[in-house]
């Protein structure tokens, strides 16, 4: 049973590799921080100039970047950079401070008062 | 097989693990529907996870984790204390700033697109409720980019005209699908009741190369309301001190839960004669219009699929002329001269629309539409049928080129029309079919410019092959500035009787001039179209402004010229030399304090065709046109549901070219000129509730008239006879009311 099983995980790790590694349309949500539409613009930008990335909608009030992208020319990790390079936070990592220097002022989401004054 | 690769692949997740912490987040509210995308993470370590769309998580568990972290934006993030792996079942509180925002916006009425490369105006449901009453023409009455005005004294119909040029150089299409060209151009308008509108986008200027080749001066699309989300009940009564009575009554239900029906019914009858200006002619119809449209709509959203089928069957009859006109006795006689126009009209049309789930942006629509269309008809002496039968069948396919600021559209298209036409003795037998290819090409750098390239080739028996080209841009030239500019192709063959049926209802004669052509002896009117506008949003006195300019010229390569200019011929001949609508409008939108909201429009016409006998000014088109619409709405007190509605449009209109009478007995002959026109419309609508609204509004207040828009009315059989000539209102004032039932 228990080689029956791993033969099983082994197969369709397997595929799920293949099927996974050939993915011209994968679908993936990572989570960038930003306040405004002026901020959607530039990470939807940011990622759809990464080769590879065929759709990239920012929810404003959610954060969620819902992304679909050829996974044969680019990864999660290459579009999270290009994102942190205009200065957008993902939930992992923190855009370097030169970057996010490059935001515009009234998208600075670090800042407790740019986010209030976006409550309304 | 993509299913089980996932079970495969979830599988193993759970074999593998040693021991594994799953649960749910779930939202806390009264739905308590299941987070997706929350984060789930051990207090102090790098393992975490986030839900997937079911708000389920599975985590690694060790038992030195104790404290789990749950987060989500937006709610207040929770740590739990965790001392074994059962499954765990968690709300999550949305963060009290969020719960309070309560943000209401009302739709503007009336909008222009800062994103669309195209200079596309749409009108909603509630600035179409600002005209009472009651079809698709009048609906465009506080619009200033259509103009309305009457066809003629006779038939009391509506005709709208956009840069300059009147509705057969506009597509008129409705859900997409050209739905008023051909035999019923002339009184298509008045054969879609306006509460059957969901909304309206008025593209100015060349238009899309979707919905084919035959747009010249624009293109006007009305959305019909859709049985899933139109009210379950819904009732519209009004009535006209001109004795005018319409009704309309919406049924919608839910059949199944992806199948949803709709049963439209529309009646309007106005028996009463009038003759205000004692010219012994009614100064409008007596008519009866029963219409009815059936809906069927499907929505799978799991599978991407929306579909309608429409099913629509209307009966139309007028009866115009003298007063004491009696078809019975006096029906093509010269006893009284009088009309008759009888039209029956069905179709049957068929939308399918498929969104590929898993990628958005690839998407099939196909569409096709059937309708059959018959009017019998008299006016005096002459005798006038129409039968048409049109087929139509487009499919679209929409995807994306690299990424999602390519977009491409293509497509096929097929169109069939035969026309039987009868004009007095003469048979007129034609049919045209035309197949053709669309490609169009939009670019959105989701900044400044956006733009839209078409291109259609078409093979059509009549017309030949030709090719379509159709280019929009948009740039934003800095903050709120919008500037775009569009040029195009237009081609069509021209129905000179449909269009110009106000030809009857004179004694001229009617000469085809040309004969080598194969479309009534004349050649197909090709055009081409080129605009600019700006658009500017800015802040006066710290209320939102916005100020919009456009231009846009239209140059005829040929033209079916409708010549009136002896007034006791009317000749159709191709151009010879220039023709051109030049038309300027200046528009500005302001919001003084909050709920009033006012626009002010100027617009100039320069619109010159070569005749036979030399260049002149487009008859009955004014050079100068003002508008002006104010709106106001009372505050929706705490706890209350009622509120008032406030509207009211200024029109004047400059003076306005006769055609040359001078071919006339002095006594009826015109100046050169008429006199300038103002009219003002108002209406009152108290809303009680969302379900009941009563309103109260008069039209042409002013009681503005134009005393003698018939030529020779004492001798209706003489060679002078003509009721074409109409530059203003024929009926003074006219008070309405009328109520709006809606239950959801």
């Amino acid at each position: 049973m228990k080689l029956f099983k791993t033969t099983v995980i082994t197969l369709a790790l397997l595929f799920a590799s293949i099927s996974f590694a050939q993915n011209k349309n994968a679908r993936a949500s990572i989570e960038v921080d930003g306040v405004c539409m002026m901020c959607k613009k530039r990470i939807e930008k940011a990622s759809l100039n990464t080769k590879g990335v065929k759709s990239a909608i920012w929810n404003v009030e959610t954060h969620e970047l819902k992304l679909i992208f050829d996974e044969r020319k680019t990864d999660i990790e290459t579009i999270s950079n290009s994102v942190l390079a205009v200065g957008h936070d993902t939930k992992t990592v923190k855009a370097t401070d030169e970057a996010y220097s490059k935001v515009h002022p009234c998208c600075k989401y670090r800042d407790e008062e740019v986010l209030d004054d976006h409550k309304d | 097989m993509r299913k089980i690769l996932y079970i495969l692949f979830l599988l193993p997740l759970l074999a593998l693990s040693q021991e594994q912490l799953s649960g749910v987040i779930l939202e806390e509210s009264s739905s308590q529907s299941p987070l997706p995308g929350a984060n789930v993470f051990w207090l102090g370590t790098k393992v975490g996870n986030v839900t997937n769309f079911n708000g389920e998580f599975s985590l690694p568990y060790k038992v030195e984790y104790t404290k789990l972290v749950v987060s989500f934006v937006g709610y207040k993030t929770d740590t739990l204390t965790i001392n074994n792996a059962k499954p765990i079942k968690h709300s999550l509180k949305p963060t009290s700033e969020l719960e309070e925002i309560n943000i209401t916006s009302r739709n503007k009425a009336t909008s222009n697109s800062y994103l669309s490369a195209q200079n596309i105006i749409t009108v909603s449901s509630d600035e179409l409720l600002k005209a009472a009453c009651c079809n698709l023409a009048e609906s465009f009455e506080t619009n200033p980019s259509i103009d309305v005005n009457f066809a003629d004294a006779v038939t009391g119909t509506k005709q709208i005209k956009m840069l300059g040029l009147t509705s057969p150089y506009i597509l008129i299409a409705t859900e997409n699908i050209p739905s008023i060209r051909g035999a019923s151009q002339a009184f298509g308008l008045s054969f879609i009741p306006g509460t059957w509108v969901e909304s309206i986008q008025i593209t100015k200027g060349a238009g899309s190369v979707v919905n084919g080749y035959e747009s010249i001066a624009g293109q006007i699309n009305a959305e019909l309301v859709k049985p899933s989300t139109d009210d379950k009940l819904f009732v519209n009564l009004y009535g006209g001190s001109n004795t005018r009575l319409e009704l309309n009554t919406h049924f919608n239900t839910k059949v199944s839960d992806k199948w949803d029906t709709g049963i439209y019914l529309h009646g309007n009858s106005h028996n009463k004669k009038h003759d205000v200006n004692d010219d012994g002619f009614l100064d409008m119809p007596t008519y009866n219009q029963v219409n009815i449209m059936n809906r069927w709509q499907y929505t799978n959203p799991e599978k991407g699929i929306v579909s309608f089928i429409n099913l629509k069957y209307l009966n139309d009859e007028k009866q115009s002329g003298e007063i004491d006109f009696n078809p019975q006795t006096d029906k093509l006689t010269t006893n009284k001269w009088g009309s008759e126009i009888d039209t029956e009209r069905y179709e049957v049309s068929a939308k399918l629309g498929y969104v590929n789930p898993v990628l958005p942006w690839q998407s099939v629509g196909v569409q096709a539409a059937y309708s059959g269309h018959q009017q019998d008809s008299y006016f005096g002496l002459n005798v006038y049928d129409i039968e048409h039968n049109s087929l139509y069948a487009n499919v679209i396919y929409n995807t994306i080129i690299s990424d999602s600021r390519h977009k491409i559209k293509t497509g096929v298209s097929y169109t069939y029309d035969h026309y039987n036409e009868l004009v007095n003795t003469a048979d007129f037998k034609r049919t045209e079919n035309s197949v053709g290819a669309f490609v169009e090409y939009n670019y959105f750098n989701l900044d400044k410019l956006n733009v839209t390239a078409g291109l259609r080739v078409d093979n059509h028996n009549l017309l030949g092959t030709f090719i379509t080209p159709r280019l929009h841009m948009r740039y934003t030239t800095w903050e709120k500035g919008v500037f775009r500019a569009s040029v195009g192709r237009g081609k069509r063959s021209a129905n000179i009787f449909a269009e110009n049926q106000k030809i009857f209802s004179t004694s001229r004669a009617i000469n085809i001039i040309d004969t080598t052509g194969k479309i009534y002896g004349l050649d197909p009117e090709i055009a081409w179209n080129y605009g600019v506008s700006f658009l500017q949003g800015f802040r006066l006195f710290g209320r939102k402004a916005e100020v919009t300019a456009d231009f846009y010229r239209t140059d005829f390569k040929n033209q079916v010229v409708v010549d009136y200019e002896n007034a006791q011929e009317v000749n159709f001949y191709n151009l010879k030399g220039d023709s051109y609508a030049n038309s300027l409008q200046v528009e500005l939108h302001y919001e003084p304090f909050s709920h009033f909201n006012t626009r002010l429009a100027y617009k100039n016409y320069d619109v010159k065709t070569q005749y036979n006998t030399g260049e002149l000014e487009k008859a009955l088109t004014p050079k100068h046109r003002f508008f002006a619409n104010a709106s106001y709405e009372t505050e929706i007190k705490e706890g209350r549901t009622g509120y008032w509605k406030f509207d009211a449009t200024y029109n004047w209109l400059g003076s306005q070219r006769f055609s040359s009478t001078e071919n006339n007995p002095s006594e009826y002959q015109l100046p050169e000129r008429s006199p300038t026109v103002s009219t003002v419309n108002a209406q009152v609508t108290k809303v009680f509730s969302p379900k009941f609204e009563v309103y109260l509004g008069g039209e042409n207040i002013l009681n503005t008239r134009q005393n003698n828009p018939i030529v020779s009315a004492d001798n209706p059989f003489g060679s002078s006879f003509d009721t074409t000539f109409v530059y203003g209102p024929i009926f003074g004032a006219n008070y309405f009311a009328g109520l709006r039932l809606k239950i959801k």
